[in-house]
């Protein structure tokens, strides 16, 4: 793609024609160990418009936007800043250039204040600080774009949204002309999105650059004026934004293929009970988690369990997976009670289990993904790495896991590769062959390729005979992959139906405890 | 009951305090940039000799201070380079620093076995005001060195609470991947104040030297102060204003023992009262190290944690 595409962007919702590049790189390289994370490409930013970067995770995106900032220094290739050319050696270098990023993982310090941590870093300060002068300043800069924030209230106890804001009102403090907003909804609520965009709407208004960094296509179609797509660290395509773009060509840019965004229910045949639940009830310190709980998993069966968070779902896991013993009631897999037995008797009769937290509970970060994968083989003295290696490799291939081999370190995996690396382990079957899968918000932030490949995992699992057990509290994919769909409310089974013929509102009722 | 006795253990006890507050003081700088320096007793021992020699050497004992404090900084950069530049295990190398500080501090001192302090620190003079009963002796009867430790703690408190590079200080041990994210060096932060620290505690060790004792004692010189600085940080929650406080009372304790035996209040062994000092320590780190408390008490987050910024 040349410069000829970008024409094509100038969409007729562009009102200021006239606005000029302020920032635009050229050509960039940038090698890390074993990728080539940004291969020659071209970006540029004018002011006063919002110009998306989309991609899956490990496109690419960061890594640009950190060249673009000042973090990274590219391999080849340059920068221009108001047609002229600069050259950035650090943060603080793309800051003297009105250059800020607004990080995915917020950099501030919890124990201080909202202004305290405002004005970490700003260099023109006196030696000794008037907090009043301060907060006024920082006040002052919130309000005039539409960020209300209080500048003494404590970082660690503002909301998520809230602590962005106030990352954003850094960025404007420290003079920037151009923010970098690295998938900055990946952490909000659908309300504070939308106040997100029209924030974003008040700088640009201002005259501001936005580099929006994202992955979701909806929201990249509603807030961009331009969108560049990158694919393997490479650009794709340029397209125009807001509403004249078909999520569907850029879904195909961005994954290289044409995709399904909804993976569809196999049809197949039940078997005998896999899974079986009865009146299984817990209390922590006293407080009723899970009450009177029964239903069934069968063989080749998906069941789904629907709900808010924090209804029990993750309590019902363990509980299976044995790692909570229950208070009363009992659990039996493929036929051998499992209750009060301990995490590895579940494993010996067949459970599989992915836990919502793939990193803590999953996987072990600092282990490559072949001792990973040994975590759940017969148990030896002496660790037989030699034999499973090749049988690591086949996985990573069969799993499509990108990594440059079994001994890749399963804290340098993306999302979405960490989580093929975590269904490649349980259901290529340790002790014995996997009977029951148990798994917990298994596409929880993944890009969608990743959402799609996870999905038809767990889908071929369920198509050779496994019992599936699917705990997620993204609805769409409780109802679009479930046979069954149990809602989970305050710890009970409050309502059960069909998956084919489960009605949207019904189950979002009984979500709220409404039925 | 001699009420001299126990107006002089209080004299002595914030003398003692002395050393306390500066080791602490260092210890906190050290810590509050994320470094964990568990060398300070070793540092405290080899700046002590180096004191001693140099004030013996030339007859002044600011020139013993100002040496005993530069050793100070030049072991303390020994473990910033260790610990900031090659990212070694911080407790392995203020460990590796305490047994490094004590022999080089056993072989210096060989020269100086037996000799005794001949230039000594003088209590400053108040005039009348020394001569207030009681309060005299104990606020108004310690040397210089005793008020400078004491404003260094409020001069401290300032800095680091309202101050720019105050402000840098704490973040660099709370959130060293922000502080670098604004494009300050974590590194040179943190071996500035390592070795800032460093100084701080080898004027402790200088002042206790040539302040305190009679002669070079090997390491009964410093008889285990540097650890019970190193858990005063922690009883003080990482602030420099109760560091003072907390010192004196561990003075206290550390006096106690002499005092009772001059009263010859014998029914607690002398040898229990002794350990005191110590087991305090002990239960006071014991019962502060408990995972909910360490936030309360405002334990910097990065602290002992090298900073590697995050390269994919």
């Amino acid at each position: 793609m040349s410069n000829t595409s970008h024409e094509v962007a100038q969409g007729p919702h562009h009102t200021s024609g006239a606005a000029s590049t302020a920032l635009s790189a050229h050509s960039i390289d940038k090698k890390f160990p074993g990728v080539l994370a940004n291969d020659s490409v071209d970006f540029d930013v004018r002011a006063g418009e919002v110009h998306t970067l989309l991609g899956e995770n490990g496109a690419g995106k960061s890594t640009l936007a950190a060249v673009l900032c000042g973090l990274y220094q590219p391999d080849a290739g340059y920068l221009m800043r108001n047609g002229k050319r600069i050259n950035l050696s650090s943060p603080r270098a793309g800051l003297q250039h009105g250059i800020a990023m607004v990080h995915q993982h917020f950099r501030l310090v919890e124990r201080f204040t909202v202004s305290e941590n405002v004005i970490l870093g700003s260099r023109d300060l006196p030696f000794k600080l008037n907090r009043r002068e301060i907060n006024e300043k920082v006040a002052a800069v919130a309000e005039s774009y539409g960020l209300p924030i209080d500048p003494d209230a404590t970082v660690g106890d503002l909301s998520v949204g809230q602590r962005q804001r106030v990352e954003i009102v850094k960025a404007l403090y420290q003079g920037a002309e151009i923010l970098l907003l690295d998938e900055p909804t990946a952490v909000l609520v659908p309300s504070e999105v939308e106040k997100l965009f029209e924030n974003v709407h008040a700088m640009t208004a201002a005259g501001k650059s936005i580099v929006f960094i994202s992955h979701k296509l909806g929201e990249v179609v509603e807030i961009s004026d331009r969108v560049t797509v990158l694919r393997n660290g490479r650009v794709t395509g340029h397209v125009s934004g807001r509403g004249t773009t078909d999520t569907k060509e850029l879904a195909r840019l961005m994954v290289g293929r044409d995709i399904e965004l909804n993976a569809q229910r196999a049809t197949h045949a039940t078997g005998h009970e896999v899974l079986q639940i009865r009146n299984l009830s817990l209390s922590i310190d006293d407080v009723a988690v899970l009450t009177e709980i029964s239903f069934n998993v069968h063989a080749g069966e998906m069941v789904g369990i629907a709900g808010v968070a924090g209804n029990g779902q993750r309590e019902l896991a363990d509980t299976i997976a044995g790692l909570i013993s229950p208070t009363s009631g009992s659990v039996s897999i493929s036929g051998a009670m499992t209750t009060d037995c301990g995490p590895i008797q579940a494993r010996e009769v067949g459970l599989a289990y992915v836990p919502e937290d793939r990193l803590g509970m999953g996987l072990v970060p600092s282990m490559s993904i072949l001792d990973n994968l040994l975590l759940t083989r017969d148990r030896q003295i002496v660790v037989d790495r030699v034999s499973v290696r090749p049988e690591a490799a086949r996985l990573i291939e069969q799993f499509e896991i990108k990594a440059n081999g079994p001994d890749h370190l399963a804290r340098k995996l993306s999302g979405g590769n960490a989580q093929k690396v975590l269904l490649a382990r349980e259901l290529s079957g340790g002790r014995s062959a996997t009977k029951l899968l148990v798994v917990c918000s298994p596409t929880r932030g993944l890009d969608v390729g990743a959402i799609e490949t996870v999905r038809r995992l767990i889908n071929d699992a369920r198509s050779a005979g496994q019992a599936i057990l699917l705990i997620s509290e993204d609805l769409d994919e409780v109802l679009s992959l479930s046979d069954r769909v149990l809602v989970l409310y305050r710890g009970a089974v409050v309502h059960e139906t069909s998956g084919e013929t489960a009605q949207l509102s019904q189950v979002g009722a009984a979500m709220a405890g409404l039925s | 009951m001699n009420e001299n006795i126990w107006i002089l253990m209080s004299a002595d006890a914030i003398a003692i305090a002395t050393t306390l507050i500066l080791a602490a003081l260092g210890a906190l700088f050290t810590e509050r940039s994320g470094v964990l320096n568990l060398g300070i007793e070793g540092i405290l021992l080899t700046s002590a000799i180096s004191s001693f020699l140099a004030a013996d050497a030339s007859g002044s004992v600011w020139l013993g201070l100002i040496v005993g404090s530069l050793i100070g900084a030049l072991l303390a950069s020994i473990h910033a380079v260790l610990s900031v530049v090659f990212r070694a295990n911080q407790i392995v190398a203020g460990l590796a620093l305490v047994i490094f500080g004590t022999g080089l501090a056993n072989f210096l001192g060989k020269p100086a076995e037996g000799k005794t302090v001949t230039t000594v620190i003088n209590p400053l003079s108040f005039g009348p005001l020394s001569d207030i009963p009681v309060i005299g002796p104990i606020v108004f009867g310690q040397d210089i060195i005793t008020y400078f430790a004491i404003a260094v703690a409020i001069v401290a408190s300032r800095y680091l609470f309202s101050t720019r590079p105050g402000l840098e200080l704490r973040a660099t041990g709370d959130d060293p991947a922000t502080v670098d994210a604004q494009g300050l060096s974590v590194a040179r932060i943190r071996i500035r104040y390592t070795m800032i620290g460093g100084a701080l505690v080898g004027l402790g060790g200088s002042w206790l030297m040539l302040a305190q004792s009679a002669g070079w004692h090997q390491a009964a010189t410093t008889n285990g102060l540097g650890w019970i600085a190193l858990a005063l940080v922690v009883f003080a929650g990482w602030r420099p204003m109760r560091i003072i406080f907390g010192a004196v009372l561990f003075g206290f304790t550390l006096q106690l023992p002499f005092t009772l035996q001059a009263e010859q209040i014998t029914f607690i062994p002398s040898a229990f009262l002794e350990m005191l000092p110590y087991l305090a320590t002990l239960i006071a780190l014991i019962a502060l190290s408990r995972p909910g408390n360490r936030n309360l008490l405002g334990a910097p987050r990065a602290l002992g944690t090298p900073f590697v910024r995050d390269e994919r």
